[in-house]
């Protein structure tokens, strides 16, 4: 005769390694309490929001096989799971040790008999269930996961530029869940933009970029916070935009605002994903302010005008853009959620023609005339110091 | 022969060619073997003093000869020299 299903958790709970929440406790705060011991909650997301251990990987038992790779990838790691009270978890310890998993207990009690011990429990931040379900791609990421995203959520990502390389960023980020998102640009939606800068349409022709961007970015997620700036950033202006945000995008079309940024972005140490294109090439890196090169510890010097087609118009190849922009937007939520290795002290050039990419190393110059300093010491004065700023883009045309 | 890698800005004086092909065993021979064959070059990449334009980034392979002997940093046969501008473009 088959057990019933108490008998079957009371014959499985023979089988497997039990643990009593207060060696869990010790085990959890003993010396620097990293890399010892994983925790891992199989209850189900609607338990789990009302709190868990502290630090405790979120695998809900229905996905235990297929998930807890993800969450703990060596086999040897100490693991203890847990549930509400200690029955759910002994059926997953027994499927973790037959995974393979060499070092599995079951808190005894489950999360019930952790809080009557009166140990501390995190209660996660209350996402909607829309959110829930609109983040969902994000949330089986075991690199994103929920708390990647509740960082998207409170990133703020200023966009200098809504064009070329700014209209897929934007498109993008909003996405994602990027929580405020800036954008900087003067300009008016011309047709000769619509080849390439999707976030507009044809009817916006002739209005303001960044209400076309904010319209087509809260049509995809309304969730995200636009701060419009219908402005060109300048000296006299920049230090007020950019200060708060935790990751800036630029597109910029010209030298001058480039090395501005840098300048201002190295003072407030705020990272710079930067990109620019020309014909069917495109350049990518990431600088972070004093971690890595700066702007200047790769271009020290702008070239001559007739050198540097950025002025005026210009052919581009209208897909460009978008890929240079889309490798932008990876960076951004690479950084804002930590994972993997951001491009910082690397150059990434892209040749659409030849469909090949080439990596370059990118050194902090020890003389650069910024980032070689503390950025307290950087003045006002020599922000985007410039050779003749006003000369040099009429020369280019 | 090292093979250079040409700019966008720089195509119009190779003939719109990407790579050119150019001798020397080092940095600085390839870059004038380059301008020898492409007379129109010469100007963007060196100074009137000869030396080379600080606006104008060359890379061996993936490093930048500023870190490694500059000019005279030595070529073997293969190697590619990549000549990179500043774009500003967006």
């Amino acid at each position: 005769m088959s057990p019933s299903g108490a008998e079957f958790i009371r014959q499985i709970k023979t089988q497997i390694a039990e643990v009593d929440p207060a060696d869990v406790h010790a085990a959890l705060n003993d010396g620097d309490g990293n890399g010892t011991v994983t925790i891992v909650d199989v209850r189900e997301s609607d338990e789990i929001a009302q709190g868990h251990l502290p630090g405790a990987k979120l695998v809900p038992r229905g996905y235990l096989e297929s998930r807890i790779e993800g969450a703990v990838p060596d086999r040897s790691q100490h693991v203890v799971v847990y549930c509400a009270s200690g029955n759910r978890s002994a059926l997953a310890a027994k499927t973790l040790a037959e995974l393979g998993y060499e070092h599995v207990e079951s808190m005894t009690g489950g999360i019930t008999l952790w809080k009557d011990r009166g140990y501390k429990v995190d209660v996660p931040r209350k996402i909607t269930a829309e959110q829930r379900e609109r983040y969902s791609r994000h949330m089986l990421v075991p690199e994103i996961g929920a708390e990647g995203q509740y960082k998207l959520l409170d990133a703020k990502v200023l966009l200098l530029g809504a064009g070329g390389l700014g209209s897929p960023t934007a498109l993008y980020l909003a996405a994602a869940g990027v929580g405020t998102i800036g954008i900087v640009d003067d300009d008016v939606v011309d047709l000769s933009n619509l080849q390439r800068q999707v976030i507009h349409t044809t009817d916006r022709i002739g209005t303001p970029k960044v209400d076309s961007a904010e319209i087509t970015m809260k049509a995809l997620n309304p969730d995200v916070n636009v701060v419009k700036y219908e402005t060109r950033i300048d000296a006299s202006n920049i230090m007020e935009i950019i200060e708060g945000y935790d990751v800036i995008v630029d597109g910029v079309d010209n030298f001058p605002t480039r090395y501005l940024l840098n300048d201002a972005t190295v003072r407030l140490k705020i990272p710079v994903v930067s990109a620019s294109i020309l014909g069917f090439d495109g350049q990518l890196s990431v600088f972070s302010p004093y971690e890595g090169p700066c702007y200047r510890c790769l271009y020290p010097v702008p070239p001559p005008a007739e050198l540097a087609p950025s002025c005026g118009a210009n052919g581009v190849l209208g897909v460009l853009p978008g890929t240079m922009g889309l490798l932008q937007a990876t960076e951004v939520v690479k950084l804002i959620v930590g994972a993997g290795e951001p491009l910082i002290g690397r150059l990434l050039l892209y040749e659409a023609l030849g469909a090949t990419f080439t990596e370059l190393k990118v050194r902090r110059d020890p003389e650069c005339a910024i980032c070689s300093r503390p950025p307290d010491e950087i003045s006002e004065d020599e922000m985007g110091v410039f050779p003749d700023y006003e000369a040099f883009c009429a020369a280019a045309g | 022969m090292a093979i250079v890698r040409i700019p966008p800005v720089l195509r119009p004086s190779t003939g719109g060619a990407k790579e050119v092909d150019a001798a020397g065993g080092d940095v600085g021979t390839v870059l004038h073997s380059l301008a020898e064959a492409h007379p129109d070059t010469q100007s963007q990449l060196f100074a009137e003093g000869g030396e080379l334009n600080r606006y104008v980034n060359v890379y061996l392979n993936d490093e930048d000869v500023r870190v490694l002997g500059g000019l005279d940093t030595a070529v073997g046969d293969g190697d590619i020299v990549v000549i990179l501008p500043a774009m500003a473009g967006g």
